[in-house]
């Protein structure tokens, strides 16, 4: 396929000077071999790239109309909603797109640790990826602030709030977050500059993301190395065909949010403009925080060290631990289906995430069935941290692995891996 | 592991009964859920009853509007309710705005243009609070989607009002007991009665009806690109329908070399 | 493809369907693609609160003859004068062949004592000088812009200097007798 490149005399010409399509070919088309028995799992990786992409073409939109003062955000916001041509339609798109990039990358993620695309050679591929959720989430809580509504600006003041536990300087370090001795002015138009910055971050760490993929390939559902030609199929067009397919069905999902239940993952306290004198009885977080937030709210005092910076060192602690995974993990087994104790521990770990959503969602002293949230919390939140410091390292020793196929291809042919493949 | 398998899967049940619980109890023991009602602009093919948003502008106008803004909505954009240009025109010119400074630097008084935004009661929120007893009437702009159960909620405060409160409950100076609203204790009076206003159409003005209409009203004006957008959405929808089909079929095309066991084909 | 003719004609049937499909994805994907991006080329046209200031009502009743008031129509500057009977006598008598951009002073007006005009010079866009009483007029009477020397007459006919036309007549309609609406 490659070849034909070269005949037209245009293309031949780039390429002369600028090898672009041949980079194409080897990144996204038939020049790059891919594992045949890759499922449906593997359709969230360039749906997270697509909807970076998506948002950023509306935010840009978006910010052309957006004011960042004080006094004037909130009604620039519903200027967009009410008066800017198709306005609506990109805030909707833009405000629903957050949370459709966090299901996305949620899923993505746990489908890695599902089949271990962490582990060697992968470590530094997932490394880069907690990097790119940690900036995921820096980039969607300074545009949640952006609208300027009750939660925005309570949202705001409590997790800037969170710094004050640093011990000594936490004081210091809020107040030069904010510019100011409250969430204000100065702090929206930080926001905004950083809301603006970050996707552009998050762009190039995708790109060092993909760079580090392409080094060693897609780890595949059976987990063991592509040992020749006949494990892989070329990416074009089998699974640009398969990605294009899913972006299909993510996209019907995603605009039946954004043009009938548009506000489905919003609070409506947000559409009540920001006033500093008056906290929202409820404050929640969006969805996508909530296990963390149920992390932060669940660490009580211990030793020397207080339950806000417990909980502080907790919340960023549930996403740091993921740096270590590649060496929590000993075990030379990749995929959970040839793992059957961390297959059944990874899904009540899914649970446990649920749980702690779930629980971040209720206020602490709300009770369920007798039990006190506040303790269904400490029980998940200590779950979570054992998952990866306890459970995975002795499963890595203790487990006994089903035998691994010899190869994706004889997987395929004794239809073991074969079915997802086909489908 | 399929996804057809995933789903009936153990952990995917558990899953299912969490979401379940998670959705339930979420409410704080506040204001009494409000009743689901069968609104006509819900549901994908949704749209405004013109006639109840015209009269809900009515009773916004000769009732709500005393005392509660609407600075988000413009009077052009009234045309949104059906009203004809000149229509428009004859309300906005029944209120005042400040304008200026002209060349002298004075300000000065002039009649409201369809281009003007609602023009408020009170000046700002401080001779709000002034002349009701200290609590602030919120603006109404976004009402209807910044409460809980939106539409359902603003009916049913409206109808909710209670003339004693139950047993053992005692009010606060100048409040008023209302089953839905948070605590009970509400500021604002019951503001709608049987024949509080007279509609030029014949629709008998109940408390029912009047409170439908208004929410009808201010529903419209939290989401004036409701209809347009449930419009485009069903278009938007067939399409990505049609052409994830069509890419689906592609792709088993694409794909049929692959295929192995028994559907493998020649 | 080298096959027994039979395999051949089977294959041919394939490539052909598949190649239908094929174009007929891209078709549509195609033509989904074009109609998701009006979306984002209107975005940036004129908002509903701008085009509703697109017209601007001004009522006439108190300019006194021989004044001139200014008013903002889509954020430019509108001259409105009161001319005298002087300058209107003035303004029709010139001769086309004196005038760089010839246009006759009964096209540029709807009543002859009212002269209704874009303020805006038509060289580079600067000001032209010449509403208020004590402003220089220039060598013909009318306006005259400062940044590079445009003389127009009573008219706002360019008359001499560096710009190449009239001051532009915006379309604008006598409501009753004393109000005009512009645009």
């Amino acid at each position: 396929m490659s070849n034909r490149f070269y005949e037209n005399p245009v293309i031949k010409w780039i390429e002369y000077r600028l090898p672009i399509f041949h980079f194409i070919d080897e990144s996204v088309g038939s020049g790059y071999p891919t594992p045949k028995n890759l499922n449906y799992w593997w359709n969230f990786g360039s749906l997270a790239g697509i909807v970076l992409t998506i948002m950023i073409a509306t935010g840009i939109v978006l910010a052309m109309n957006y004011t960042p003062h004080v006094d004037y955000a909130f009604e620039s916001v519903e200027r967009i909603m009410r008066d800017v041509n198709y306005g609506w339609l990109m805030r909707y798109i833009h405000m629903n797109g957050g949370s459709m990039f966090f299901i996305v990358v949620y899923i993505h993620m746990f489908r890695g640790l599902y089949y271990g695309s962490f582990k060697e050679p992968r470590e530094l591929l997932w490394i880069i990826g907690v990097f790119i959720i940690l900036t995921m989430m820096a980039t969607a809580f300074m545009g949640y602030v952006l609208p300027w509504g009750q939660q925005s600006f309570w949202a705001a003041t409590v997790i800037t709030n969170l710094f004050s536990a640093i011990p000594l300087i936490g004081e210091s370090i809020v107040t030069w977050l904010w510019g100011g001795f409250t969430v204000g002015n100065p702090t929206l138009n930080r926001f905004y500059a950083f809301h603006y910055l970050l996707p552009f971050v998050l762009f190039g760490l995708v790109f060092v993301h993909l760079w580090a993929l392409h080094v060693h390939k897609s780890n595949n559902p059976v987990g063991v190395d592509i040992k020749g030609p006949q494990d892989t199929i070329p990416f074009h067009p089998y699974y640009t065909m398969k990605d294009l397919y899913g972006l299909g069905v993510f996209l019907i999902f995603f605009m039946f949010f954004v043009f009938f239940a548009p506000n489905f993952f919003g609070e409506p306290d947000n559409y009540i403009k920001a006033n500093p004198l008056v906290t929202p009885t409820h404050i929640v977080p969006e969805w996508y925080f909530l296990p963390s937030y149920a992390i932060l709210r669940a660490v009580p005092d211990m030793w020397i060290i207080s339950a806000k910076l417990g909980g502080v060192i907790g919340m960023f602690g549930s996403t740091l631990i993921l740096l270590l995974l590649p060496w929590l993990d000993r075990s030379p087994v990749r995929s959970a289906r040839f793992r059957p104790i961390y297959k059944q521990f990874f899904w009540v770990f899914v649970v446990d995430c649920l749980i702690l959503g779930w629980v971040g969602a209720n206020t602490p002293d709300a009770v369920f069935h007798g039990v006190p949230f506040l303790w269904i919390g400490r029980v998940a939140t200590v779950y979570y941290f054992a998952h990866f410091l306890v459970i995975i390292p002795l499963i890595s020793i203790l487990e006994k692995p089903k035998p691994l196929p010899d190869s994706i291809s004889a997987a395929v042919t004794e239809g073991g891996g074969a079915t997802e493949a086909a489908e | 592991m399929t996804i057809k398998r995933f789903l009936f899967s153990a952990p995917a049940l558990a899953l299912a009964g969490l979401l379940a619980f998670a959705s339930g109890p979420a409410l704080a023991a506040a204001g009494a859920k409000p009743e689901a009602r069968d609104w006509s602009f819900h549901g994908m093919f949704g749209t405004y009853d013109r006639g109840a948003q015209q009269r809900g502008f009515q009773v916004y106008r000769e009732v709500c509007a005393a005392c509660h803004s609407l600075r988000l909505v413009a009077y052009r954009n009234l045309d949104g309710i059906g009203l004809s240009e000149d229509q428009i025109k004859a309300v906005a010119a029944e209120y005042e705005v400040t304008d200026g400074p002209n060349e002298e630097g004075e300000m000065y008084s002039r009649p409201a243009k369809p281009s003007d935004r609602f023009v408020s009661p009170f000046a700002n929120d401080n001779a709000a609070r002034a002349a009701n007893n200290g609590a602030l009437p919120p603006d109404l702009s976004l009402m209807a989607k910044a409460r809980k159960g939106g539409p359902d909620y603003l009916y049913a405060l409206l109808t909710g009002y209670k003339e004693e409160p139950p047993e053992g409950v005692k009010l606060n100076e100048g409040m008023n007991y209302n089953v839905y609203f948070p605590a009970h204790q509400i500021a604002m009076a019951p503001p709608l009665e049987d024949d509080a206003i007279e509609y030029p159409d014949g629709t008998k003005p109940t408390l029912n009806q009047l409170s439908e209409d208004v929410t009808t009203f201010l529903n419209w004006a939290a989401e004036p690109e409701l209809e347009e957008r449930k419009r485009l959405g069903i278009k938007v929808l067939l399409f990505l329908i049609v052409l994830t089909a069509m890419m689906y079929a592609l792709k088993r095309q694409v794909w049929r070399d692959q295929h192995l066991g028994p559907v493998s084909p020649k | 493809m080298t096959d027994t003719p039979m395999t051949n004609t089977v294959d041919t049937d394939d490539k052909t369907r598949r190649d239908f499909l094929l174009l007929s994805t891209l078709a549509v994907g195609a033509v989904g693609s074009g109609l998701a991006a009006w979306p984002f080329i209107d975005v940036m046209n004129p908002a509903a609160d701008t085009l509703a200031l697109s017209t601007t009502e001004v009522d006439l009743e108190p300019i006194e003859e021989g004044m001139s008031i200014t008013v903002v129509w889509r954020g430019r500057p509108v001259f409105i004068r009161y001319r005298t009977a002087a300058e209107i006598k003035e303004a029709g008598a010139v001769s086309m062949d004196d005038l760089i951009d010839p246009e006759a002073d009964k096209d540029r007006v709807q009543k002859p004592q009212w002269l209704i005009m874009v303020g805006i010079c038509t060289h580079l866009g600067c000001i032209p000088l010449g509403q208020k009483s004590n402003d220089p007029k220039g060598e013909y009477g009318g306006w005259f812009c400062p940044c590079h020397g445009s003389h127009y007459d009573t008219s706002g006919r360019i008359r001499k200097g560096p710009a190449p036309k009239n001051l532009v007549v915006p379309t604008y309609r006598f409501l009753t007798d004393t109000t005009i609406r512009i645009g």
